[in-house]
């Protein structure tokens, strides 16, 4: 089988390098580039752990061929910190106590990104909707949800209980 | 759960992927937004030779409005058809019917032409398609382009009319008449999952009465299916809750849904009733509105 060179960019940076065409776009981040931080659970596109922004726009990196990527603009958990200080949502999640075992975090982060990108200021039924593909075995669900109304500057304080 | 190796095309034109799955045969296969096709290849349930990736061919990837259709292109993305003001105005089922589609980072991929040509049986385009009689074009290069009704478009599980060596290119819808109004409704287990059953319903009024019902089913069989016994018991009549479950059990009871772990037939059918009679009463409501 041919190989293609993958040319794009990553974090802001230009990554590049050479796959053969069933490469998925996780297995290059992980194992080509080395970025680790997008986590890889199902691998079949329904756990969400592995969700990037591929030009702004949040996708399964699982279900993305690394060929597919080419010239896009991704963007991974890596990327959210700057010079090693978390960037506000990551603050939010982490006042929140927004991860348990932190496996599906990476997922998470990415797709709140997109989230509070489209929408600033989601409401709690909004953030459920937008986070419905992305599981947590930890069952941390409440405190990721309270991390996400953190971030959008509600004030993040834990809801009543609703039984 | 790595794909199988297999080789790849990136094609800018429509000529050039055609020429490309004629030249690589039977086991080539064209490439959409992979949301489907790539669990496949994890799985190794589908081993393709060759991967012809549409994405590069811009030709695919236009919305336009032409003689009164909606005519979206094969490639574009379920996550862009939904946030475009045309799809809302003009095929209100479709923009009703695109956020049941998995979630929003499935979306942002998965294509309009990849939903139909996939052809799953619990999906929504196909079930949209159905009702709203859309025209589905297709092309290959030796026998140019011809267009299939909905209605002939899907012929089994997973299957369409698509030859192998043909490539989707556009769907056209029919702008709505005036006091239509539309409705779709699904039951699975979890959010975002595929669907147990859906309903999808169409009703337009006249003078108060029920002047065209239609109703599209997934999951009670191989293809979507349209209830007609229910369209048939509805034409002419009030647009009452009595009428709209009456029509919804009687053609309920000619099908005979498939079961599996997630539920029984019998279960399925309870579904489809309960959401052809709800989607039948808020479409009634929306073609009221409408008016």
């Amino acid at each position: 089988m041919s190989t293609f060179d993958v040319e794009l960019t990553v974090n802001g940076t230009p990554r590049q390098g050479s796959v053969e065409p069933r490469r998925t776009l996780a297995d290059f981040l992980r194992e080509d580039l080395g970025l680790t931080g997008t986590h890889l659970g199902c691998e079949h596109g329904v756990c969400g752990a592995c969700t990037v922004l591929v030009n702004g726009e949040p996708a399964r990196s699982c279900l993305m061929l690394a060929v597919q990527a080419r010239g896009a603009d991704i963007l991974t958990v890596e990327g959210l910190a700057n010079n090693g200080v978390m960037n506000p949502l990551q603050q939010a999640m982490w006042e929140s106590h927004g991860f348990q075992c932190g496996f599906c975090t990476p997922g998470f982060l990415m797709q709140i990104t997109a989230l509070l990108v489209e929408n600033p200021n989601p409401g709690e039924e909004e953030i459920r909707e937008a986070l419905s593909g992305n599981l947590c075995r930890c069952t941390g669900y409440e405190s990721i949800v309270n991390g996400v109304l953190r971030a959008a500057g509600h004030d993040g304080s834990p809801p009543e209980p609703r039984h | 759960m790595k794909p199988p190796p297999f080789d790849y095309s990136a094609p800018t034109t429509l000529d050039e992927a055609l020429a490309l799955l004629l030249e690589h045969g039977e086991d080539a296969r064209p490439l959409a937004g992979g949301q489907s096709l790539v669990p496949l290849l994890s799985f190794r349930l589908a081993r393709p030779s060759h991967l012809v990736d549409l994405a590069g061919i811009s030709e695919l990837g236009s919305i336009v409005v032409d003689d009164g259709h909606l005519v979206i292109g094969a490639m574009v993305r379920e996550r862009a058809a939904e946030r475009h003001d045309d799809v809302r105005l003009l095929a209100p089922l479709l923009a009703q019917a695109l956020p049941l589609i998995g979630h929003p980072a499935i979306r942002s991929r998965g294509t309009i032409g990849g939903s139909l040509a996939h052809a799953d049986p619990a999906a929504e385009l196909p079930a949209v398609a159905l009702l709203l009689d859309a025209e589905l074009v297709a092309q290959s290069r030796d026998r140019g382009k011809r267009t299939i009704k909905a209605a002939d478009f899907f012929s089994g599980f997973f299957t369409t009319a698509l030859q192998p060596d043909e490539i989707l290119t556009e769907v056209r819808i029919r702008r709505p008449a005036l006091r239509t109004g539309s409705a779709i409704e699904e039951v699975a287990r979890r959010h975002g999952d595929f669907a147990m059953v859906g309903a999808a319903a169409m009703v337009r009024l006249e003078d108060g009465k029920i002047a065209d019902a239609r109703v599209a089913l997934t999951g009670v069989s191989d293809i979507p299916v349209r209830a007609t016994e229910a369209e048939a018991i509805l034409e002419g009549a009030e647009p009452t809750d009595e009428a709209f479950a009456t029509a919804a059990e009687e053609a309920a009871k000619s099908l005979s849904p498939p079961a599996d772990l997630h539920g029984s037939s019998s279960y399925r059918r309870h579904l489809a009733t309960v959401l052809m009679r709800r989607t039948f009463k808020l479409a009634a409501q929306r073609a009221k509105e409408a008016a």
